[in-house]
C-alpha cells in the first residue's frame, strides 16, 4: 500500500519538472504569436512610412526667367486669347536653362539639358502669363518643379557609384545639377501638387487630388443610400417583423452577404448597374452604389445591435402612455440607438473608402487628369490610384504610392477615432 | 428640365403639400379645432406630402433605369434592314456609335447617312423622353398631392395610413439583402450559363490548361483559346494554404494567450493593436507584398541558390495570412471565452497545469467554434483579391511550389474584366463562370461554418 503511495508522488515529482517546462514553452509561444502580430503591424507602417514620407516634399529648381515679349507675343498684338493659344510657354524656362549653362551645345545636349525641368512648368508659366499680362518683359526668379527623374537624384535614390551605363541619368545630368545645387538654386519644398494634382504620365505632376475627391464623391453616394436603408432594414427586423420564413430569409442573407467576396459585388454592379441599366462606366455614382450593397450588411447588423440595447422599458414606457407602435420606435427607441448605428456606419465606411477590388470591376481604374466635379464624372479613388501607381516602373511613383497610402491610412485611422469617440462619448449603460 | 431640378422643384411641391394638408386638417377641424380629428394634425400633412412625392419618385426612377434601353430599341426599329440583320455584337458598336454621333464624341467609323440620321433621331427623341418625364413627374406630384388632400377629414384616420406607408418602406429597404442576393445570382448566373454553351462545364472544371487568350481574326492559329480552371482553383488553393498555414498557429496562439493567460492590460492594449491589421485596405497589404515581401523573398532565396519567382506564391500568400491573422484570433477568442469555466476548474482541480488544461480540456471543448472560424477565414481567403492581383502573377502553372508564381481565380476575373471587352466572347464570359464558381464556392463555406459556430454556441447556452 505504502509502497505504491509513494511511487505515485514520486512519478509525479519526477515529471512535475517537465511538465512545468511544457507549461513555459506553451506561455512563450502564446506571447511570442502575440509580439509577432504587434511585429508585423510595426513593419508594415515602418516600411511604408519610410518609402513614403519624401514624396512630401519635390525638389525645385530656382532660374531667373525672362518673359521675352519675342517668344510669348512676337507680334506685339497683346491679344491675351491668342497668346494663350499660340505661344510656346516651354520657350522661356528652356531659354532660362541655356542662359545658366551658356557652353552647352549640341541638339542632343541641349535636349538633356531641359530635362532638368518637368514640362509641367509650361502651364504655369502659361497660367502667370495669362493672369498677370504686366510681366511680359520683365525678369522674375521663379522656383519651378524639377524632372522627377532629378527629384530622385536630389533624394539620394539614385546611386551615383553606377556606372554611367546603368543609371537613368547621365554624368552630365549629374554634373549640370551639381552645378546648380552648390549655387543654392536646388531645394526640396513641401509638395503642394501632390496634394491636390490629378494623375499623370509624369510622376512629379501626379497627384492624389482627383482620387481623394473620387473616393469623397463615391462614399457621399454610399453614405446617402447606406445609412437610411440599413437603419430601415435594422429596425423592421429588429422591432417589427415576425417571426416567419421570410424574416428568417432575409436574416440569413444578411449574414451571407457580409461574408461574399468583395469582387463578387464588382460582377454585379458591372452585370446590372453598367450593361443592364446602362449607368456611366467609372462613375463614383455606380462606385457608389456598389459599395452600397458592400456595406449595408455591416451598417444592418451594428444597428439591430444598438437597436437590442435599448431596454424593453423604454418601449413599454411609450406605449403605456399611448404611442403607437411605429412612434414608440422612432420617437424614443431610434434616439437611443442612433450613436451606435453612426458608429457602425463610420465602421462600414471605413471599410468603403478601403475598398478596391469591386470598384476594378466598374471601370474606375481608368487614367484620369482631370479632377472630377460630380458623381457623374469618370473618377477613381483613392486605393485604386495606390494600386495603378504600384504598378508603374517609375522610382518615383513607388515613393508616391508610399504617400498615398500614408494619406487613406490617416484617413482611416481619423475615422475610426471618431468611431471610438461616438461610442465612448453616447454609450449608455442600462 | 435639368434631373437636379426636378427633384428640386418636387421636394418645395412636397414642402408646400405638407403644409396644405396640416393646415386643411386643422381647417376641417372647424372651431372645436384637435379634438374633432383622428389623428394629430401633422399626420395629415405627412399623409398629403407621401402622395405628393412618393409616386412621382418613383415613377422618375423607372424612367431614367428604362429609358435607355426604350431608345435604343426604337433607333434599332428605325435603321435600315441590313443593318438590323447584323450579329448582335456589330450591332451593338453600330448603336455605340450613333450614340457617340449624337453626343458629339468620337466616332469609330466614317459617319454615313443612316447614321447621321440616326442619330439625329436619338438625340430628338432623348429631348422628348426628357421632356416628358419632367411633364409626367411634375404632373404626377401634384395630381397626388391634391388627390391625397380630398381624403382629408375628421374621421380620416390619417396616423394608420402614415404607418402603413412607413411599414412599407422599412419592410422594402430590408427585402434589399434579398434582391442583392438574386442580383448576384442572376447577373453571375446566366453570363455563366453562356459560357458553358460554348465551353462545356466538365472541360472547364476540369481542364488541366487555361489560356483565355482568343484571337481576334477568326481563322487564326490557336484562336480558340482554352478554358481548363484546375491550375486557378490549384493556385487559389496554394496561396489559401500558405496564408492559413501563418494565420491559424498565429492567431490562435494570440487568441489563446489573450483569452487564458495575460492581464487586464496586456489585453487592452495589444488586442486593438491587432485588430488594426483587419482595418488596413487590402491595396496596402499588396503593395507591401509586392514592393516589400516578394523582393526580400526572391534576394533571401537567391542566397540560398534557389530559384525564386518574383511574384512568387509565398509572397501573396505570407501577406495574406497576416491579413487574416485578427480575424482567426478575434473568432478563436470568442470562442475560447465561451467555453464554461467549470471546465476549467474541473481540470484544475485534478491537478492538471494551465497548458494541459488549454491543450486537453478547453481546445477539444472550442475545436468546433475554431474549425468554422477556420473555414470563414478560409473562405476569406478564396475570395480576397487586391493582394493576389498585385503580388501573385498571371501565369496559369500548375505546381505545389510556393516559390513560383501561379495565379489565382480571382486574379483572373480581374485581368479579364478590366480594360475594354466585348460581352461576347468567352473570355470576358469565363470572368462570370469563374465568378459563379467562386461565389458558391465561399456561399457554402461560410453556410457550414456559420452552421458550426451556431451550433456550438447553443451547446453551452
Amino acid at each position: 500500500m505504502t509502497d505504491t503511495a509513494i511511487d505515485t508522488a514520486s512519478v509525479v515529482r519526477q515529471s512535475l519538472k517537465k511538465r512545468y517546462r511544457a507549461e513555459r514553452r506553451f506561455r512563450y509561444m502564446g506571447l511570442g504569436a502575440i509580439l509577432l502580430g504587434v511585429a508585423f503591424v510595426l513593419v508594415l507602417f515602418v516600411s511604408i512610412g519610410s518609402k513614403g514620407y519624401t514624396a512630401f516634399v519635390q525638389s525645385q529648381i530656382a532660374l531667373e526667367i525672362y518673359f521675352d515679349p519675342d517668344v510669348i507675343d512676337p507680334e506685339g498684338t497683346r491679344n491675351m486669347e491668342q497668346i494663350g493659344r499660340v505661344a510656346d510657354f516651354s520657350r522661356l524656362y528652356k531659354n532660362a536653362l541655356k542662359a545658366r549653362f551658356p557652353d552647352v551645345t549640341g541638339r542632343r545636349e541641349v535636349r538633356e539639358l531641359y530635362k532638368l525641368i518637368s514640362n509641367g512648368s509650361t502651364y504655369r508659366l502659361r497660367d502667370m502669363v495669362m493672369s498677370n499680362p504686366d510681366l511680359i518683359g520683365t525678369r522674375q526668379t521663379l522656383w519651378l518643379v524639377a524632372d522627377d527623374e532629378i527629384d530622385m537624384l536630389n533624394k539620394g535614390f539614385i546611386d551615383r557609384d553606377v556606372p554611367e551605363s546603368n543609371r537613368r541619368l547621365s554624368d552630365r545630368t549629374i554634373g549640370w545639377v551639381d552645378a546648380i545645387d552648390e549655387g543654392g538654386s536646388l531645394r526640396k519644398a513641401f509638395n503642394w501638387d501632390f496634394l491636390v494634382n490629378g494623375d499623370s504620365r509624369e510622376p512629379e505632376q501626379a497627384g492624389i487630388g482627383g482620387a481623394v475627391v473620387g473616393s469623397l464623391f463615391t462614399l457621399l453616394v454610399t453614405l446617402m443610400l447606406s445609412f437610411p436603408i440599413g437603419v430601415a432594414a435594422a429596425i423592421y427586423l429588429e422591432e417589427f417583423a415576425p417571426k416567419n420564413q421570410f424574416t428568417d430569409l432575409i436574416e440569413v442573407n444578411i449574414n451571407n452577404l457580409a461574408a461574399v467576396p468583395s469582387i463578387v459585388f464588382g460582377l454585379l454592379g458591372l452585370a446590372v448597374f453598367l450593361n443592364f441599366f446602362g449607368m456611366p462606366r467609372s462613375a463614383p455614382l455606380v462606385g457608389g452604389l456598389v459599395l452600397t450593397l458592400m456595406t449595408l450588411p455591416t451598417i444592418i447588423i451594428a444597428s439591430r445591435a444598438a437597436l437590442k440595447s435599448v431596454p424593453p422599458s423604454i418601449r413599454e414606457a411609450a406605449l403605456g402612455i399611448g404611442a403607437s407602435r411605429v412612434q414608440s420606435v422612432f420617437h424614443h427607441v431610434l434616439p437611443q440607438a442612433l450613436p451606435g448605428m453612426m458608429t457602425g456606419t463610420i465602421i462600414g465606411m471605413a471599410q468603403a473608402l478601403g475598398e478596391s477590388a469591386p470598384l476594378l470591376m466598374i471601370g474606375m481604374v481608368a487614367f484620369i487628369v482631370e479632377v472630377p466635379g460630380g458623381p457623374l464624372d469618370p473618377a477613381t479613388v483613392l486605393p485604386v490610384q495606390i494600386y495603378l501607381w504600384a504598378d508603374s516602373p517609375e522610382r518615383a511613383f513607388l515613393e508616391r504610392s508610399s504617400a498615398a497610402i500614408m494619406v487613406l491610412l490617416s484617413f482611416l485611422v481619423a475615422m475610426n477615432a471618431l468611431a471610438v469617440v461616438l461610442r465612448k462619448r453616447f454609450e449608455k449603460r442600462w | 428640365m435639368a434631373l437636379y431640378l426636378i427633384i428640386l422643384v418636387l421636394l418645395a411641391f412636397t414642402a408646400f403639400a405638407y403644409n396644405y394638408g396640416r393646415k386643411r386638417a386643422l381647417a376641417v377641424a372647424g372651431t372645436e379645432r384637435k379634438s374633432r380629428l383622428h389623428s394629430l394634425p401633422h399626420y395629415y400633412g405627412a399623409w398629403t406630402a407621401i402622395w405628393c412625392s412618393l409616386p412621382a419618385l418613383l415613377v422618375l426612377g423607372l424612367w431614367l433605369a428604362t429609358q435607355n434601353t426604350v431608345i435604343t430599341q426604337f433607333i434599332i426599329d428605325d435603321l435600315p434592314r441590313e443593318i438590323r440583320e447584323l450579329p448582335a455584337e456589330r450591332l451593338g458598336l453600330v448603336v455605340n456609335d450613333i450614340r457617340n454621333q449624337a453626343e458629339g464624341a468620337i466616332v469609330s467609323r466614317e459617319v454615313s447617312p443612316e447614321i447621321q440620321a440616326a442619330a439625329d433621331q436619338y438625340s430628338r427623341l432623348k429631348t422628348t423622353s426628357r421632356m416628358a418625364m419632367t411633364v409626367l413627374v411634375l404632373c404626377l406630384g401634384i395630381g397626388g398631392g391634391i388627390l391625397a388632400s380630398r381624403f382629408i377629414a375628421p374621421q380620416f384616420r390619417a396616423r394608420n395610413a402614415v404607418e402603413s406607408v412607413i411599414r412599407a418602406l422599412l419592410i422594402l429597404c430590408s427585402s434589399i439583402a434579398i434582391l442583392t442576393t438574386i442580383g448576384i445570382v442572376l447577373s453571375v448566373l446566366f453570363e455563366a450559363i453562356r459560357f458553358f454553351e460554348k465551353i462545356p462545364i466538365p472541360g472547364f472544371l476540369f481542364g488541366l490548361e487555361w489560356s483565355p487568350q482568343t484571337a481576334i481574326r477568326e481563322d487564326q492559329v490557336g484562336s480558340t483559346g482554352a478554358f481548363g480552371a484546375v491550375p486557378l482553383f490549384a493556385g487559389t488553393l496554394l496561396i489559401s494554404f500558405i496564408a492559413m498555414v501563418v494565420a491559424v498557429p498565429i492567431g490562435l496562439m494570440s487568441a489563446i494567450y489573450l483569452s487564458e493567460y495575460a492581464g487586464p492590460r496586456l489585453r487592452a492594449s495589444a488586442k486593438p493593436v491587432l485588430e488594426i491589421l483587419a482595418g488596413i485596405p487590402t491595396v496596402v497589404y499588396g503593395f507591401f507584398a509586392a514592393l516589400t515581401v516578394a523582393p526580400i523573398i526572391r534576394d533571401g532565396g537567391g542566397l540560398l541558390g534557389l530559384d525564386v519567382s518574383s511574384e512568387s506564391a509565398l509572397a501573396a500568400g505570407l501577406v495574406m495570412g497576416i491579413m487574416i491573422i485578427p480575424f482567426v484570433s478575434s473568432l478563436s477568442d470568442d470562442v475560447i471565452n465561451a467555453v464554461p469555466q467549470s471546465l476549467r476548474d474541473a481540470s484544475y482541480g485534478i491537478g492538471a497545469t494551465q497548458s494541459e488544461t488549454i491543450r486537453q480540456v478547453i481546445l477539444p471543448a472550442a475545436l468546433p467554434g475554431i474549425a468554422g472560424g477556420v473555414l470563414l477565414a478560409v473562405s476569406r481567403a478564396i475570395g480576397e483579391t487586391m493582394i493576389v492581383v498585385m503580388a501573385a502573377g498571371l501565369a496559369a502553372n500548375l505546381t505545389p511550389n510556393p516559390l513560383e508564381s501561379v495565379t489565382t481565380v480571382t486574379v483572373q476575373i480581374v485581368t479579364l474584366l478590366v480594360g475594354d471587352q466585348e460581352f461576347d466572347s468567352a473570355k470576358t464570359l469565363a470572368a462570370f463562370a469563374l465568378g459563379l464558381t467562386l461565389f458558391l464556392v465561399t456561399l457554402v463555406l461560410n453556410v457550414i461554418a456559420l452552421h458550426i459556430v451556431r451550433k456550438y454556441r447553443e451547446q453551452y447556452d
